[in-house]
């Protein structure tokens, strides 16, 4: 096992509604070895976007607020700094920078690719226009994209899906910081530019010695490429363990679903998908039973009586689950 | 389906061609064509599902745009039951367009925000010009919704309302409306969590078997489509390069490209994925503007020769239906 990087240790942040408070993330706690990719995964609305976020403290205040937790990067606790002190704008970008998922939307329309990347670059590190405009075509050179010099002056509606992601990657790696953040970060794209943005993506971790958590809601996406899985569910760490244990041998019904819902490339004709019946419940209210008990298939009389079951060890290596069920082997 | 119980197809197309002209200058001057799909034929029977794949910009929504007369197809018959819809005057069409439909990639942007869920059906229904009464249609409506599996409480909410999934659905529903025979996805689930997507894609397999639907499944993600269709047709820029049964896509596919692909689908199965080799394509797909010269493919293609540069190959049955369009197909 490696040095930690980052420690999140029982993280909760809620969203003050109308309606009531929304525990988009209910006491999250998951660590980042040096230089490890690990995976959160789960379907929209589960908060690993939120959970995200709360680290660096993007949650607009009100209507959400960070309400405890501690977010160790590098021996220093971060979330004890203001959301506008310079210590934590130091953070974002040199500590950890994020990659989003939405290409267009993330990207300033207005200003050309070298405009804002040399934004970035110049915000973080004390250089000149010129310095940080080279480093800028260094950024881009890194992730691949061809004639950097001339990409710098395209604005982005001139660049395609992938192209776009890619710059996005190079605004995140130019800075050199420890840790990425790929929130879905290949949604929206093909599936063979997929495979080129999740391959650039573990090159970068390896020759730049960065630490890198992926956050997406296909795990089939992130099977070949991480060391460690977390699996949300309506703002909690539902099961969690090495990519090896989890995909052979889950225990929770949530993942065992979410394996069954991606379609096989090989399998017998006839073959239903298993989908997960029903949609993630409303974060507002939720019951203190297990809160995947309406669309557990396995559900008992046991869980609709026993509150919410705490993340228990398993024999699997690092391989902790949160229910009341042994169901080791089933799929 | 063996090849003594085929039908007659249902949809025919042969030779499908749409260029979309690009024009400046105060006299529009036509400059040069965009060619989405260029040259396409392929036959789809009764009652299977017909999957089409390829990266974006390949033309595969425009072929499916083009077979429901969305678009006015260049050139090219589409045999619709034996008769050639592709030119048809829209007034003599009108009778076609209810028997063929279409369900959008995007069900935000597909359905009016400012309509309940039950107007938005409702619609349809009353384009059907089959049910007459008030009863009668909020029957139909009910019927529809709750087919699709939405409940009829829903009737009322607006599509802002909805999850992903059930706007979905009722994309479905509308599209269902008019009892369709034929109904073009275009990539149906792609904007989808897994979890939603694995039930739209049963949803589409029990309305099929439960209507005797036609499908045209439209998609990038291989593993979807090997899942829902019967035979699949890979596209690359504008071009059809192997139709091929989904039993042997894994194993028997032959064209680059259907490799490159099928080599980029992310999978779960831990242990294979551990020692597979992914084919990395380099760069993206070339502009349909000024397509390179030969087969299409011949600039990102490990196997390219003198010839692939030269000449299109032509797609050619390679036996047992499976047709190539590859001068040098690679042996395993």
């Amino acid at each position: 096992m490696g040095e930690k990087l980052l420690e999140v240790k029982n993280l909760k942040t809620s969203f003050f509604t109308v309606a009531g408070e929304v525990k988009a993330v209910d006491g999250v706690s998951f660590y980042v070895d040096k230089q490890e990719i690990i995976a959160i995964v789960g379907e929209s609305g589960c908060g690993k976007s939120v959970t995200q976020m709360s680290m660096v403290k993007l949650i607009q205040s009100p209507p959400g607020k960070i309400l405890g937790g501690e977010v160790w990067l590098d021996g220093k606790n971060i979330l004890e700094y203001d959301a506008k002190s310079p210590q934590m704008q130091a953070v974002r970008g040199a500590g950890i920078s994020f990659i989003f998922q939405e290409p267009m939307t993330a990207l300033n329309p207005v200003y050309t690719v070298g405009n804002q990347l040399t934004e970035v670059i110049r915000k973080h590190k004390k250089c000149s226009r010129k310095e940080a405009w080279e480093l800028g075509v260094q950024a881009l050179r890194d992730v691949a994209i061809p004639e950097p010099e001339r990409r710098m002056e395209n604005y982005p509606f001139e660049l395609s899906g992938g192209m776009r992601q890619r710059i996005l990657i190079a605004i995140a790696v130019a800075c050199n910081s420890k840790l990425i953040v790929a929130d879905e970060p290949t949604t929206a794209l093909d599936v063979t530019i997929q495979a080129q943005v999740m391959e650039l993506l573990q090159g970068i971790v390896e020759e730049k010695k960065t630490s890198l958590i992926i956050v997406t809601h296909n795990l089939g996406l992130v099977t070949r490429h991480t060391k460690r899985i977390y699996v949300m569910y309506a703002g909690k760490i539902i099961e969690s363990g090495t990519t090896e244990e989890l995909i052979t041998r889950p225990r929770h019904p949530y993942t065992i679903g979410l394996l069954n819902s991606v379609p096989k490339l090989e399998e017998k004709k006839g073959d239903q998908l298993v989908p997960i019946e029903g949609a993630p419940p409303s974060l507002v209210h939720l019951p203190d039973t297990c809160t995947f008990l309406p669309r557990c298939p396995y559900a008992c009389d046991k869980c609709r009586s026993s509150p919410y079951p705490a993340l228990r060890k398993t024999e699997g290596e690092e391989h902790y689950v949160a229910c009341h069920l042994d169901l080791e082997g089933r799929t | 389906m063996s090849a003594e119980v085929r039908q007659e197809p249902i949809v025919k197309v042969e030779n499908l061609k749409m260029y979309f002209p690009l024009s400046k200058g105060l006299v529009s001057k036509v400059y040069a064509h965009v060619k989405a799909v260029d040259d396409v034929s392929f036959e789809v029977y009764e009652g299977e599902t017909f999957g089409l794949v390829g990266e974006s910009g390949c033309g595969k929504t425009t072929t499916g745009k083009c077979v429901l007369r969305v678009l006015k197809p260049t050139q090219g018959k589409i045999l619709y039951r034996g008769v050639d819809i592709a030119q048809m005057p829209p007034k003599q069409f009108q009778q076609y367009r209810r028997k063929l439909q279409m369900i959008f990639q995007d069900p935000y942007g597909s359905l009016d925000p400012r309509e309940s869920v039950y107007t938005i059906v409702k619609e349809a229904v009353v384009a059907d010009r089959q049910p007459h009464s008030a009863a009668e249609i909020r029957d139909r409506v009910v019927e529809l919704i709750e087919m699709v599996g939405l409940s009829k409480e829903m009737v009322t909410r607006y599509p802002h309302e909805l999850s992903g999934g059930q706007r979905q659905r009722l994309g479905i529903a509308r599209a269902l409306a008019c009892n369709p025979e034929f109904i073009v996805c275009d990539e149906p689930v792609s904007a989808l969590d897994v979890s939603i997507q694995a039930q739209i894609i049963n949803l589409f397999e029990s309305l099929q078997q439960k209507l005797g639907l036609t499908y045209i499944f439209v998609a990038h993600d291989l593993a979807v489509v090997r899942h829902i269709a019967k035979r699949i047709g890979v596209m690359y820029l504008g071009h059809l390069v192997e139709v091929l049964d989904s039993d042997d896509l894994f194993h028997n596919s032959r064209h680059p490209y259907t490799k490159a692909l099928l080599s980029a689908v992310p999978t779960t199965d831990y242990y294979a994925e551990q020692k597979r080799k992914r084919i990395l394509l380099e760069g993206e797909v070339p502009s349909p503007i000024n397509a390179p010269s030969g087969c299409p493919f011949h600039p990102r293609c490990r196997y390219a020769t003198e010839a692939c540069s030269q000449v299109m190959p032509p797609l050619k049955d390679s036996g047992g239906g499976h047709l190539l369009a590859c001068h040098n197909p690679p042996e395993d």
